[in-house]
C-alpha cells in the first residue's frame, strides 16, 4: 500500500500510534481508584487505631497483674478489681448456646435443606428465620425478660427460681442468647448443606440408604467445615452481646464471690464480660475507664477475634478445596 | 458361587418396603428435624406475644398527652416517643454517612479493582472488623471518637454526644455494607464487563455505568439492611451518648441524647427490678414494639431486593 505517502497520512499514522501505544493519563479513572482504595484503607485504619488504643490503655494492667486481673472479683478499688465473675458468666452463656442453639439450629438447617417439601409452610419458615436474624438484639432481651425471667422465677430455689433472683439468673441469659443466635446457626448450616453436591446424595440413595442415613454418612461429613464456621461465628456473637443481658438483668455491683459449683452459679445473679466492660466504660476519668475497661476488652477481643479468625480461615480453606 | 444358599420365595411388597425398624427411625428423625425448624416459628410467636401484652396495657392506659410532650423521662411518667425517634434518626443518619461511602468504596475496590491476592488479604481484615462486639465500639466511641474527633471539630461538643455514637454505629455497620455490596457486585456476570471492555470502555466506565447499575438491587439491600442494623444497635449509643435517666427533646447531635434502643437499655440497667412507677415497665415494651415494627418492615423490604438480585443472575 506504499503507493502514496504524503506527509498528511504519516501524521495521522503517528497520531494513531501515539494513541495506541503512548502512555495516557486516565485522570478520572486513577482518581476513582485512589478514592476506592482510600475507603478500604481508611476502614482498615480504623481497626488498627481501635486495637492500638485499647491495647495501649490495657498495657499497664495486662503486664503488671494479668493473673490477679483474671482471677480477681469485681471491687470498688481499681488496683485489685478483676473479671473472674464475668469470665464465669460468659462461659456459662457459651455452654447454653452450645447445648441449645447448636443442635436445634443444625437440625433445623438439615430439615430445610434435606426434608422440607416445597410448600407454603416451608417458605413461611424460611422467611420467618430470615426475619428473626434481623430482629434487634435488645428485642430478644425483651423476650428474655417477659418469658424466661417470669418462667424461671417459678422454678424451685435450687434451680435459680425464687424471690432472691426473680429468675434473673445466668440460665435466663443463656437461653435468651441461644435464641438470639439460633437464626444465624440455621442460616449458615442450611447454606453449608446446600453446597453439598447432589451426586453425593445420589450415591447414597443408589445403594439403598434412607434419607437420614444419607444425611448422616454423606451430607453431614461433607458440610461439617461450613457448619462449624457458622457455629463458631454465632458463638462469638453471643459472647460479645450485651443489650439482651441488660434487659434480662445482668448486674455489675454486688455479686457473690463466685467460688461455688454449677448449682450455686445457677442460683445467683450473674454478670458477663460485655456487661463489665459497659459498666467500667461508663465511669469517666477513672482508673476503671482508662485501664481496666481496655484490659477487659483485650480479654474479650482475644476470645472473639480468635474465634472469628478461625472461622474465616476454615471457610477459606473449605472454599478453595471445592 | 454356583449354589445359592438363599431360599427362593416370591418377592412381596413387604420385602421391598424394607426393615420396619429402619423406617420407624426414619420417621422419628424426620419429626425431630421438623420440630427443630418449628422452634423458629415458636420464637417469633413468643416475641410478638411478649411485646403485645404489655404494649396493649401501655396503649390503653397511658395519658396520650405525655406521649407527645417535651422529653423521655419514663420514671416521671413522660414518654415522648418523638425524642427517641429523632434520636434514632440522627444516629442512623450519621452512621450511614460514615458506613455507606466507606463500605461501598471498599466493596467496589474489592469486587472490581483488587487483584485476587490483595483481596485474599484485605477482605478477612474487613471481616475481623465485623466481629468486633458492639460494647467495644461503644467504648471506642466514648474514649477516642468523641474527644479526638468530634470535640476537635466542634468545641462546644460535650463528652457524651449523639455524633460520636453515630460514628461508632457507622463503623459497626461498615463491614456489613461492604460485604453485602461486594457480594452483589461479584454476582454480576463477567460477560457484562467483557462486553463493556470490548466496546472500548475504560475500567471506571465499566464499574460505574455497567457493574453498579447491574448490581443496584443488592446495593439498595445493603443500604436498607445497614439502616435496620443501625436503628437496632443498642450498646454503642448506650455507652457513648450517655443520657441515662432520660432526655429532653433535642436535635443537637453534639449533646447527649437517647435512641429507642438506648432508652430501653438504660431503663433496664441500674435498677434491680425494671418495674417503676406507673407505666414505666410497660413503656419499655411499647418502645420495643415500635422498634420491632420498624426493623421488621425494613428487613422484609431488603429481602425483596436481595431476592431480585438472585433471580436475575
Amino acid at each position: 500500500m506504499a503507493l502514496v505517502s504524503t506527509t498528511a497520512t504519516t501524521a495521522t499514522t503517528d497520531a494513531v500510534r501515539r494513541r495506541l501505544e503512548g502512555r495516557r493519563l486516565d485522570l478520572g479513572g486513577t482518581l476513582f481508584k485512589a478514592l476506592l482504595l482510600g475507603a478500604l484503607l481508611l476502614s482498615i485504619l480504623i481497626l488498627v487505631v481501635l486495637v492500638f488504643d485499647v491495647v495501649a490503655g490495657a498495657w499497664g494492667v495486662l503486664t503488671t497483674r494479668l493473673g490477679s486481673f483474671l482471677s480477681g472479683t469485681l471491687q470498688s478499688r481499681p488496683e485489685v478489681a478483676g473479671i473472674s465473675q464475668g469470665l464465669r458468666g460468659s462461659a456459662y452463656i457459651a455452654v447454653f448456646v452450645v447445648v441449645l442453639a447448636f443442635p436445634i439450629g443444625i437440625a433445623a438447617g438439615i430439615y430445610l435443606e434435606e426434608y422440607a417439601p416445597r410448600s407454603r409452610f416451608t417458605r413461611f419458615v424460611d422467611v420467618n428465620i430470615r426475619n428473626l436474624a434481623g430482629v434487634p438484639s435488645v428485642v430478644y432481651g425483651i423476650l428474655g425478660l417477659a418469658i424466661f425471667v417470669g418462667a424461671l422465677a417459678t422454678l424451685p430455689d435450687w434451680l435459680g427460681g425464687g424471690p432472691l433472683t426473680g429468675g434473673r439468673t445466668v440460665m435466663s441469659a443463656g437461653i435468651t442468647l441461644a435464641i438470639l443466635v439460633l437464626p444465624i446457626v440455621i442460616i449458615t448450616s442450611a447454606e453449608a448443606i446446600r453446597a453439598v453436591p447432589d451426586s453425593i446424595r445420589e450415591a447414597g440413595f443408589g445403594v439403598g440408604a434412607t434419607r437420614w442415613e444419607v444425611v448422616r454418612s454423606h451430607v453431614l461429613p461433607y458440610a461439617v467445615p461450613g457448619i462449624l464456621t457458622g457455629t463458631i461465628l454465632s458463638l462469638a456473637r453471643a459472647l460479645g452481646e450485651a443489650a439482651p443481658l441488660i434487659l434480662v438483668g445482668a448486674v455489675t455491683g454486688r455479686l457473690a464471690s463466685g467460688g461455688g459449683g454449677v448449682f450455686e452459679a445457677l442460683q445467683e445473679r450473674f454478670t458477663a464480660m460485655p456487661i463489665i466492660i459497659t459498666t467500667w466504660a461508663g465511669r469517666p476519668q477513672s482508673e476503671f475507664q482508662q485501664s481496666l475497661a481496655p484490659a477487659a476488652i483485650v480479654v474479650l477481643l482475644v476470645v472473639v477475634l480468635l474465634a472469628n479468625a478461625a472461622a474465616i480461615l476454615l471457610r477459606d480453606r473449605y472454599e478453595r478445596r471445592r | 458361587m454356583a449354589e445359592s444358599t438363599r431360599v427362593d420365595t416370591p418377592l412381596t411388597a413387604t420385602d421391598l418396603r424394607g426393615d420396619p425398624r429402619r423406617q420407624r427411625r426414619e420417621r422419628v428423625v424426620r419429626r425431630a428435624f421438623l420440630a427443630a425448624a418449628a422452634v423458629s416459628i415458636l420464637i417469633s410467636a413468643l416475641i410478638v406475644l411478649s411485646l403485645a401484652r404489655e404494649t396493649l396495657t401501655f396503649v390503653t392506659q397511658v395519658d396520650w398527652s405525655t406521649v407527645w410532650s417535651e422529653g423521655w423521662f419514663p420514671r416521671r411518667g413522660i414518654y415522648d416517643v418523638k425524642t427517641l425517634f429523632v434520636g434514632s434518626l440522627l444516629v442512623t443518619a450519621i452512621a450511614m454517612a460514615v458506613a455507606v461511602p466507606l463500605g461501598m468504596g471498599a466493596a467496589v475496590y474489592l469486587a472490581e479493582y483488587a487483584r485476587p491476592r490483595v483481596r485474599r488479604v484485605l477482605k478477612p481484615v474487613l471481616e475481623v472488623l465485623a466481629g468486633i462486639p458492639s460494647v467495644v465500639l461503644g467504648f471506642f466511641a466514648l474514649v477516642f471518637i468523641s474527644p479526638e474527633i468530634i470535640q476537635r471539630l466542634n468545641d462546644d461538643a460535650q463528652l457524651f454526644n449523639l455524633a460520636a455514637a453515630g460514628v461508632g454505629v457507622g463503623i459497626l455497620t461498615l463491614p456489613l455494607v461492604a460485604s453485602v455490596a461486594e457480594d452483589s457486585m461479584r454476582s454480576v456476570p463477567g460477560a457484562l464487563r467483557e462486553a463493556s471492555y470490548g466496546m472500548g470502555a475504560r475500567k471506571i466506565t465499566t464499574s460505574v455505568r455497567v457493574v453498579i447499575p447491574a448490581a443496584v438491587s443488592g446495593l439498595v439491600a445493603a443500604f436498607i439492611i445497614a439502616v435496620s442494623r443501625a436503628i437496632g444497635e443498642t450498646m454503642v449509643v448506650f455507652i457513648a451518648a450517655g443520657a441515662g435517666g432520660g432526655s429532653l427533646f433535642t436535635t443537637d447531635v453534639f449533646s447527649p441524647g437517647l435512641t429507642m434502643t438506648a432508652a430501653m437499655a438504660s431503663q433496664a440497667a441500674g435498677t434491680d427490678a425494671v418495674k417503676g412507677a406507673g407505666l414505666t415497665f410497660q413503656s419499655l415494651f411499647f418502645v420495643g414494639s415500635l422498634l420491632f415494627l420498624i426493623t421488621f418492615s425494613l428487613n422484609l423490604f431488603a429481602d425483596r431486593f436481595v431476592r431480585r438480585v438472585r433471580q436475575r443472575y
